[in-house]
């Protein structure tokens, strides 16, 4: 039999039992479709996640006071240590040739005010380097003056929330900026920047000596270091674990956290949950060729008096089976393409309603996904094929309905 | 042309030896046209399936043309029965979603012949048996005599050398019944080796030579 012509037999036969057609096609379609978008949303969750550690900088290492066994988890919150980490220590590590940059972090909150206006916002002392470290940009003014951080003079980088808030329409360089009890002159005003869901529009930046005076502590939040370009990370964490054990009289006192190796198990997280939640889809998918079974099976009993005639007019075996198997085929290929379609416009839609999550099905699961319809269907039909291919034409024939 | 030795049939239905055919010898030679009657389970029926290859025998051999058909794997026979045998049905046995033009062709459509030439042998056959007017209809469109018809038009598409007709007037009023028959002896005229299974004592009458089942042997085979 001609291939083309094979086509149009099975063709027709699905037509003529449109509704049954219809719901096996419904059926595959959901079972693809579901695999997609189920894909697309852990891909989309593990691409944005991994963006926003891009952004962060992996090239930068993050020191905590404390000891900590973190095997790559996300960094503890709060914990007391038993010797802080200050200023000097940060200082320190600037002599480990693998460190480029070194920003000490000293966060607060406190009320901000000029002129009348007022709010509350998140202060973070810091040193020049953090806005390399971070890459940060401004929108205008500039950071902090090349000095020592031991002679900064008061100044501050605004985050532009505060920046429209408390200056309104007003130019806020040169302006006092009141933040607590201490005025500071504003130099910079930083840029939109949104990094790992942390919004810097609120942030108040200032030099880490005036910082330490505003919340009357020596004890840094955390400190990060910079590693030079080409330089090995571990090497360098261990060279910064040796000096700031040294220097707290031999006791291992902090933890060096690397967003690496955070990257690479939430990736690996991620991935996971991608392919657990694809596994859910593949599921319908299974039920999906079920069905085609269970269906084909009917068809073969509804139609075994045509398979007694095709076998009469010389269809050998093969051929009957073929049929049905190519029915089967067409079924799943129509449902498959059909059910791409809809889980590629929900990705759509989704990156439509969350502009900032890339939802996307990677080509090779959307081709796997067909394959593995339409496949999965024939595979299923297998059965039934071949219990129409086996039918006695004599029994077929005289069988009355 | 055709030749059977010693074949041999047994059924088992529940508990019971059913001997469809036993030990049954039959010579048919070409462009004969035979009858074979007999009452029911006298094994008529199943004789037409064997020499159709729809069924194999117990024993014995069936030969065509010389060539033993009992060994030959299902596909061979299935090849067979496309070239050389045509077969007619008293329920017609039409594929009810096809138009009339599509079942006449679908022995040729499975034997993989170009569209081309399959429209030319299917226009030809049908315009020969006067349902070509009626040939983008489908079965419930048709009266019984045409589905007939059109079923024997299916059955000689392909110019088989034997034709095998299972109560071919069974489902037919007299007049149409006659029009069928007369259509199958023309086509015997023309060479084509008839076998006819039937009931109806005057169409079986109608046959040069005529075979009487009884209990799976052949009781009665005349001739003139």
């Amino acid at each position: 039999m001609r291939v083309a012509d094979l086509l149009v037999f099975a063709l027709r036969a699905l037509l003529r039992q449109r509704f049954r057609s219809a719901m096996i096609l419904l059926a595959m379609a959901m079972g693809v479709a579901s695999v997609l978008v189920l894909t697309g949303l852990g891909e989309g969750a593990r691409l944005y996640v991994a963006g926003e550690f891009a952004g962060m900088g992996t090239d930068t290492l993050g020191i905590l006071p404390g000891r900590y066994d973190t095997t790559g988890g996300m960094p503890p919150v709060m914990g007391t240590a038993p010797r802080d980490l200050t200023l000097e220590d940060a200082e320190a590590l600037r002599r480990i040739p693998a460190v480029q940059n070194v920003a000490p972090l000293l966060l607060g909150t406190s009320t901000l005010s000029s002129g009348a206006r007022e709010r509350d916002g998140i202060v973070v002392g810091t040193t020049r380097d953090y806005f390399f470290v971070r890459a940060m940009t401004l929108q205008r003014g500039s950071i902090f003056p090349d000095l020592p951080p031991e002679a900064q003079p008061p100044v501050a980088v605004i985050g532009p929330t505060v920046s429209a808030e408390l200056f309104r329409g007003d130019n806020p360089l040169g302006q006092w900026l009141r933040i607590g009890d201490r005025r500071f002159r504003v130099i910079g005003v930083l840029g939109e920047q949104n990094k790992f869901g942390m919004n810097l529009g609120d942030a108040v930046f200032i030099p880490v000596n005036h910082a330490q005076a505003l919340y009357d502590t020596q004890a840094m939040f955390r400190v990060l270091a910079q590693v030079r370009p080409g330089a090995s990370k571990a090497r360098a964490a261990d060279d910064i674990r040796a000096l700031l054990t040294a220097r707290h009289e031999g006791e291992e006192d902090i933890t060096v956290i690397s967003p690496d190796a955070m990257l690479k198990s939430l990736d690996a997280i991620l991935g996971t949950m991608t392919l657990a939640v694809a596994g859910i889809g593949g599921i319908s998918l299974l039920v999906a060729g079920i069905l085609i079974m269970n269906v084909t099976l009917i068809s073969v009993t509804q139609r075994t008096e045509e398979i007694g005639l095709l076998k009469a007019l010389g269809a050998g075996g093969r051929t009957v089976r073929l049929l049905f198997l190519v029915e089967a085929g067409l079924m799943s290929l129509a449902g498959a393409l059909a059910g791409s379609a809809v889980g590629l416009a929900l990705l759509a839609l989704g990156r439509m309603a969350w502009p900032s999550i890339p939802f996307t099905a990677p080509l090779g699961t959307i081709v796997a996904a067909l394959l593995v319809a339409i496949a999965g269907g024939v595979v299923f039909a297998l059965v039934p094929a071949g219990r129409a291919a086996n039918l006695d034409p004599v029994v077929a024939l005289t069988r009355r309905r | 042309m055709i030749e059977v030795r010693d074949l041999a049939k047994t059924f088992h239905v529940g508990d019971e030896d059913v001997h469809a055919l036993v030990d049954v010898n039959l010579d048919i030679a070409p462009g004969e046209y035979m009858s074979v009657m007999g009452p029911s389970g006298s094994g008529k029926s199943t004789l037409l399936n064997m020499l159709g290859l729809l069924d194999r025998p117990d024993r014995g051999t069936y030969r065509i043309d010389g060539i033993d058909t009992v060994p030959l794997g299902e596909e061979a026979r299935a090849d067979i029965r496309r070239r050389r045998i045509g077969f007619v049905f008293q329920a017609y046995h039409l594929v009810p979603r096809l138009t009339a033009r599509e079942n006449v062709e679908l022995p040729l459509t499975l034997g993989g012949v170009a569209p081309a030439q399959r429209r030319q042998a299917v226009d030809d056959i049908m315009r020969r048996l006067d349902i070509l007017e009626r040939a983008d209809h489908v079965p419930a469109q048709l009266s019984g005599g045409q589905r007939q018809r059109v079923a024997i038009a299916r059955a000689i598409v392909m110019r088989p050398e034997i034709l095998l007709a299972d109560e071919p007037t069974g489902n037919l009023d007299s007049k149409s019944g006659e029009e069928v028959v007369r259509v199958l002896e023309q086509l015997n005229g023309e060479g084509i080796t008839l076998l006819v299974v039937t009931h109806d004592a005057s169409l079986g009458a109608r046959a040069r030579r005529r075979i009487r089942m009884l209990d799976g042997r052949v009781a009665v085979d005349e001739r003139g």
